[in-house]
């Protein structure tokens, strides 16, 4: 897991980013990519953070119908899927088109959980076009205070 | 940061922008426009942003698309990875005269905004009859 502190440094994000473009190398060896990279083109956008209790996942994924996103966990990796239909109408006559700039087409992202993430106790839930997922840590892995006699 | 609605040509969307007057950075939403006869169709992505958040507005031929995204996190959230922060939107166009920009239909779901904009009656093609002499 990645251990780098989140800090607002805009090239905290770049290195962070590719990073994620060398995990997903590693953790996707079947997958094809796209011939023009991976850069700037992940869909959706993802963002992973803790607290004390859980890991939290939060897909910024706009304009999905929740009932087709497939949320899959095995072995410690954590896969969303789905597909984004595209909205600009194909083929019309009349119609012109003067920006496509939306993402359209399949998406697959694979997130890494930490070991102390309980793969048994996921939520998830989709709202305002984020998908945000929450996976409880062991509890063995929880912080405890000791008490002292 | 004014797009010509109907020709300018796909710009950077992740480009972040400043507005003029102010400190706050904006993120420039990614948007699909379309047009046929009777109205132009804008699609823009503005994940998190919830209704009260959301500011359409149409000023003269500018027209603006304002909101901010509310993160649905906890308090106590240490982030350990991220591609992105949600942010506040903004981007604009300009509208050209065969909009009519007083029957705007808008709808937010799921994060995307859609808009309607219809152009007005006379601005509609209509077939010349020819007549021979």
């Amino acid at each position: 897991m990645l251990q780098a502190s989140f800090g607002p440094a805009a090239d905290v994000f770049g290195e962070l980013a590719r990073l994620q473009g060398l995990l997903d190398q590693v953790f996707r060896p079947l997958d094809r990519s796209s011939i023009r990279g991976q850069a700037g083109t992940a869909f959706p956008v993802i963002n992973v953070g803790t607290t004390p209790d859980t890991v939290e996942v939060m897909a910024i994924a706009p304009g999905l119908d929740p009932a087709t996103l497939q949320v899959t966990v095995d072995r410690g990796l954590l896969v969303v899927a789905g597909e984004r239909q595209g909205t600009v109408p194909e083929g019309r006559e009349g119609l012109s088109v003067h920006l496509r700039e939306r993402f359209a087409g399949s998406f697959r992202r694979v997130i890494g959980l930490p070991q102390e993430a309980d793969p048994a106790k996921i939520d998830a839930s989709y709202r305002d076009g984020i998908l945000r997922i929450t996976v409880a840590k062991r509890e063995s892995s929880r912080p405890r205070r000791i008490e002292v006699h | 940061m004014s797009n010509e609605l109907q020709t300018t040509p796909a710009r950077e969307p992740e480009a972040t922008g400043r507005s003029e007057g102010s400190s706050l950075r904006y993120a420039v939403p990614p948007v699909d426009v379309f047009e046929d006869e009777g109205s132009i169709t804008l699609l823009a992505d503005l994940p998190g942003v919830s209704r009260e958040r959301l500011g359409v507005r149409v000023d003269g031929d500018n027209l603006v698309i304002e909101g901010t995204a509310e993160v649905p996190a906890p308090a106590t959230i240490e982030m350990i990875y991220g591609e992105a922060r949600l942010a506040a939107y903004r981007r604009e166009f300009t509208l050209s005269r065969e909009l009519d920009s007083s029957r705007i239909e808008a709808e937010l779901k799921d994060g995307v905004l859609r808009l309607m904009i219809p152009k007005s009656e006379e601005a509609r093609p209509r077939r010349v009859e020819v007549r021979v002499g």
